[in-house]
């Protein structure tokens, strides 16, 4: 057994017994990432130097915290101080922050050495990594496909054993989906549990951080270090944290647990339907109570995610003008212009596409008919799950519509693309907080089955998943394909 | 339906975007695409339904007016493409 095949629990009972140094283990993570990284490309960039120096300051207690020597990764939207931050953009090629995001503050503050940041799709938007301006991250479990998106990169190099943990942004499922992808664990907290000071913006009243790990116990004990209140961000609220790894226990009965019958129709695969279904099964095994109910606006959320989202996109990627910072087009003779020529050399297709989306969705004539109908739809999904969630205390579904898909698939395609956000959109659509974990295997590939709860009640999450874990003995999933 | 020409010409300026003939001929097939797709939300009756912008029961968050100090300006200018005399250099405006 390598170190860097354990979970952040396991390396801290081990380094707490002083069974394993700081250095040792992020040693051994740097081998594991030499060895792979090749084949998966799961990082933009490395900081193998600072992360040997923090790892020995680790172990001489000059880097103390509960995650003292810890290692993990970031997603490259994450700002971080005097590390380049790319957002896999070529905007943002050379942009080195002057200030830390909050949540990978809190990490760093915990004790937890930055190995460095991982690939995703071009400023968060896509849902196969394919979209990075720099390269496409692969698959661990199969190296012709996709991680999914779009934090691809951070999924990928938890399932690799690159870094126990990874943090993320989830605006339209870009957590769970990829957690589904590879095989791992991924939460995306409700909108406001965790702080987005720092985390490049792409639809403000949809993103939200998130946790990539190996198995649930870490989700919670990350989840202990970034949650809560932060001044810095208004929309960060004061609601009470509560001990995440208290609900590591499996007593579910008497749960009751609503599955929709809208996730569970045409176009999700069949064999993904009948995972979920098994561990529904499971769960009512345990004791909990299984339901069927219905979401009724549930089709509808993509379609208005998509003109939220983009108008949200237009408007938050107005910055990037070429003055301040990022790509500049040098040759323009008047302001417009270098705007418009900077923007159209930094910004890749996807990007565009989706500011021309929004920016025609926000526009005179069209507002009334998309933003504002979009945003009077999202009412009504909203009041869809408060329905559910007055009589259930989760709804569970499947993540993903299909496993992972093959590299160049559907890039040409962007409806196509969007199609595989639809079982995970409505959570945002709804600020709710949602869990993906590994639920079974559908031809050698990992299928994610999909937790969501009230708002603010990752707990129950936690607890349910963890209680999924117990039963059915399926925990920390490793390709036995690919990269093995 | 597709989009005219005319109408992503429209678009990409109030976006700021200059777009090839080729992006342009592009992004009116596929916004039309997309749009068309998205205009499936007008199948619903929306009557009386008030517009959800924001999921948060939060309006203005207020906060103690304090000096702190801030980030060093040369720090902050160090990531400007094009800087002159500690200031951003950019095309004659007026």
């Amino acid at each position: 057994m390598e170190l860097y095949e354990l979970t952040l629990h396991e390396l801290l009972t081990l380094h707490n017994n002083k069974q394993a140094s700081s250095e040792e283990i992020v040693n051994s993570i740097f081998k594991r990432i030499h060895q792979v990284e090749g084949d998966v490309k799961a990082f933009i960039s490395l900081d193998e130097d600072t992360a040997r120096q923090k790892a020995r300051a680790a172990d001489s207690e000059k880097w103390p915290g509960k995650i003292a020597g810890m290692p993990f990764g970031l997603k490259d939207i994450f700002c971080t101080r005097g590390l380049k931050t790319t957002c896999a953009s070529r905007m943002l090629e050379n942009f080195v922050p002057t200030y830390d995001s909050t949540a990978g503050a809190r990490l760093n503050a915990a004790g937890g050495v930055l190995i460095g940041k991982l690939n995703m799709d071009e400023f968060a938007m896509g849902s196969s990594t394919e979209q990075s301006a720099f390269f496409a991250t692969h698959n661990p479990w199969d190296l012709t496909r996709v991680p999914g998106g779009s934090s691809g990169g951070s999924a990928a190099a938890v399932s690799a054993d690159e870094v126990p943990f990874a943090l993320g942004t989830d605006t339209g499922g870009s957590i769970r989906q990829p957690a589904a992808f590879c095989g791992v664990v991924g939460l995306r907290p409700t909108y406001g549990r965790v702080s987005r000071w720092g985390v490049i913006a792409y639809a403000s009243s949809l993103d939200q951080v998130g946790v990539f790990s190996k198995d649930v116990e870490d989700c919670a004990l990350v989840m202990n270090l970034i949650a809560g209140r932060d001044p810095r961000d208004a929309t960060s609220l004061e609601v009470e944290v509560p001990d995440y790894t208290a609900y590591l226990d499996a007593g579910i009965k008497g749960m009751k647990i609503a599955c929709p019958r809208e996730y569970f129709g045409q176009g999700v695969d069949a064999g993904i339907q009948e995972a979920v279904k098994k561990a529904l099964q499971k769960y009512e095994e345990a004791g909990a109570i299984v339901e069927e109910v219905s979401l009724p606006h549930s089709q509808y959320a993509l379609p208005a995610y998509y003109l939220v989202a983009t108008a949200e996109a237009s408007a938050n990627l107005a910055r990037f003008d070429g003055v301040r910072y990022g790509l500049r087009d040098g040759q323009a003779d008047n302001v417009i212009d270098m705007f418009s020529n900077s923007r159209s050399r930094g910004f890749g297709s996807e990007v565009k596409r989706r500011i021309m989306l929004g920016t025609y969705a926000l526009s005179s004539g069209y507002y009334d008919a998309y933003y504002l109908k979009a945003l009077k739809v999202r009412r009504l999904i909203y009041e869809d799950f408060q329905k559910v969630f007055n009589e259930f205390d989760l709804i569970v579904a499947p993540t993903t519509p299909t496993t992972a898909f093959k590299i160049g698939e559907q890039i040409g395609d962007p409806l196509t693309l969007y199609m595989n956000d639809i079982l995970t959109v409505p959570v945002n659509m709804a600020g709710l907080p949602g869990i993906s974990i590994p639920c079974g295997l559908l031809n050698g590939l990992p299928v994610g089955m999909q937790l969501i709860g009230k708002p603010f009640d990752e707990g129950t999450l936690i607890k349910a998943a963890y209680a999924y874990e117990e039963i059915s003995g399926i925990r920390c999933l490793k390709p036995q394909q690919g990269v093995i | 339906m597709a989009l005219t020409i005319k109408e992503v010409e429209h678009v990409a300026m109030l976006a700021r975007l200059s777009l090839s003939q080729q992006e342009k001929e592009t992004f009116a097939v596929q916004l039309g695409t997309i749009l068309e797709y998205a205009s499936t939300i007008n199948q619903l009756n929306t009557d009386g339904v008030e517009p959800l912008d924001h999921i948060l029961p939060v309006f203005n968050v207020f906060r103690e007016d304090q000096v702190e100090p801030s980030a060093p300006r040369e720090e902050i200018l160090s990531n400007g493409p094009l800087i002159e005399d500690g200031q951003y250099r950019v095309p004659k405006i007026l």
